[in-house]
């Protein structure tokens, strides 16, 4: 009588497995930083439109509305409808999955930015009128450090969900980490490369985010040491 | 031909719209999973979003809920869901669904009750309600404008997400984009845009109804005061 336990050749289907990211580490790495470039270049586009658009609406109040509605609007259309609207111009690539997360992010970053622009007390407004500044000169060394904050959240909240977006660039083959889970579930429902994709993604937001925080701590000392 | 003149094509042949898998059969595959997943979700978020504000209790997990989710791509969600014990099939992706359905309810449902006026609360304890009868009587019926701006922004985005469905079978709207881009962009390119415009079309619609409804169930003196309240619950979906 032998209790011996026979031996499995099969590997079974594990949800995770180190032999699978060992075997495939060029992939999955190759996928994480083709993931990791697009999200960054993704936030950075859209900051770098956003933060003027808001900057126009907090200083035009007409135009809040308009800009804000447009943005919402773009947030409605779901992201593989974008990804319909766009492919045909641009084509199956980079280009195409930069712009429809850009523009995803977009209303995350404007947003939250016109809140934090609105947020500046109005006496420091006055104030820093008083000292002599001009429209320019208040923005730059007045509200906008005082919005960073705000800003800093939507820059947040967007870099988050676009981690989570870039997978749907699937849709023409440029999805990222995006790329490894829906071949996991093409290879025969292969749970380790799906759960290895997934949780790499969950990571990198968790890290990117991280990061956001230093560079908001490094960049308003006067609020660390305050709670919240 | 552009794509437009392709899209516009595709859309007026009446066969792309009848056939079995047309756009009929899944624009009521699209609404039937959404509808369902949207319950789903109401079921769940709002007893438990209505409970957590009335113990003032768990706003932490509140906001932990809907960043968590925030983070988890739709796609992995759709892909692991079919391959525990719900199985390969309609229900794996309903749950899905109701999943990114769940942040937007509990969210507003727990706004809805916290931002009701203390005095109000202490006035009806002092009539001597129980606990469960000023939840029921009082919290839940001044907590309806949340609860609905809740429901829309969580109906418009299962909407939204069901066109993801594609990816794991699920069937929806999706399915004509998909099957556009595996015909490639120069043969497909119509059925992409024409696929993309109805998916699109359908988010809207189901924005714009709701808005309406969301109209209608607030009582109408709150109505002005409450844009900016549904602003304010809003961000505590992001979280800000």
């Amino acid at each position: 009588m032998s209790f011996r336990l026979s031996y499995r050749a099969d590997p079974g289907n594990p949800w995770f497995s180190w032999q699978y990211v060992r075997d495939n580490s060029e992939t999955v790495l190759a996928a994480l930083r083709d993931h990791t470039t697009l999200t960054l270049r993704a936030v950075l586009i859209a900051a770098l439109i956003a933060i003027p658009l808001a900057v126009v609406a907090y200083w035009f109040r007409p135009l809040t509305g308009p800009i804000l509605a447009l943005t919402g609007v773009l947030y409605t259309v779901p992201s593989l409808a974008l990804f319909a609207f766009i492919a045909p111009y641009l084509g199956i690539g980079v280009a195409t999955v930069l712009s429809v997360v850009v523009l995803y992010a977009l209303l995350v970053i404007v947003r939250n930015a016109v809140a934090g622009l609105n947020q500046v007390p109005s006496e420091v407004r006055e104030a820093a009128e008083g000292m002599g500044y001009g429209r320019w000169g208040r923005l730059l060394r007045v509200e906008l450090p005082l919005a960073l904050p705000g800003i800093l959240t939507g820059l947040r909240l967007a870099t988050v969900s676009t981690v989570a977006l870039v997978t749907v660039g699937v849709v023409i083959g440029r999805g990222g980490l995006g790329q490894i889970i829906f071949a996991g579930f093409q290879n025969n429902f292969y749970k380790a490369q799906i759960m290895t994709g997934t949780l790499l993604c969950v990571l990198l937001a968790l890290v990117l985010d991280l990061f956001l925080v230093g560079v908001g701590r490094l960049l308003t000392p006067w609020l660390r040491g305050r709670v919240g | 031909m552009n794509p437009v003149e392709q899209a516009v094509l595709w859309l007026n042949d009446p066969l792309n719209w009848t056939n079995p898998g047309g756009a009929l059969d899944r624009l009521g595959e699209h609404v039937s999973m959404s509808a369902v997943a949207v319950l789903l979700g109401c079921l769940v978020a709002w007893p438990l979003g209505l409970w957590l504000g009335h113990t003032g209790r768990g706003g932490g997990l509140v906001v932990l809920v809907s960043n968590l989710t925030l983070a988890v791509p739709t796609l992995a969600l759709l892909t692991i869901l079919p391959l525990t014990f719900l199985g390969f099939g309609r229900p794996a992706v309903v749950v899905a669904l109701a999943v990114f359905a769940v942040p937007p309810l509990l969210a507003n449902a727990y706004t809805g009750v916290r931002q009701v006026d203390p005095q109000i609360r202490e006035a009806a304890r002092g009539m001597g309600m129980t606990g469960g009868q000023v939840l029921r009587r009082v919290e839940l019926p001044l907590a309806v404008p949340y609860l609905a701006a809740g429901f829309r922004t969580a109906a418009v985005q299962v909407v939204a997400t069901a066109a993801l469905a594609t990816f794991v079978n699920g069937g929806g709207l999706g399915e004509i984009i998909r099957f556009g881009f595996g015909l490639s962009i120069a043969v497909g390119g119509g059925q992409i845009l024409a696929g993309g415009l109805l998916v699109a079309a359908l988010a809207v619609s189901v924005e714009l109804i709701f808005a309406w409804v969301e109209r209608m169930v607030t009582p109408r003196p709150l109505r002005r005061v409450r844009r900016r309240a549904a602003r304010r619950a809003a961000d505590a979906v992001t979280g800000t």
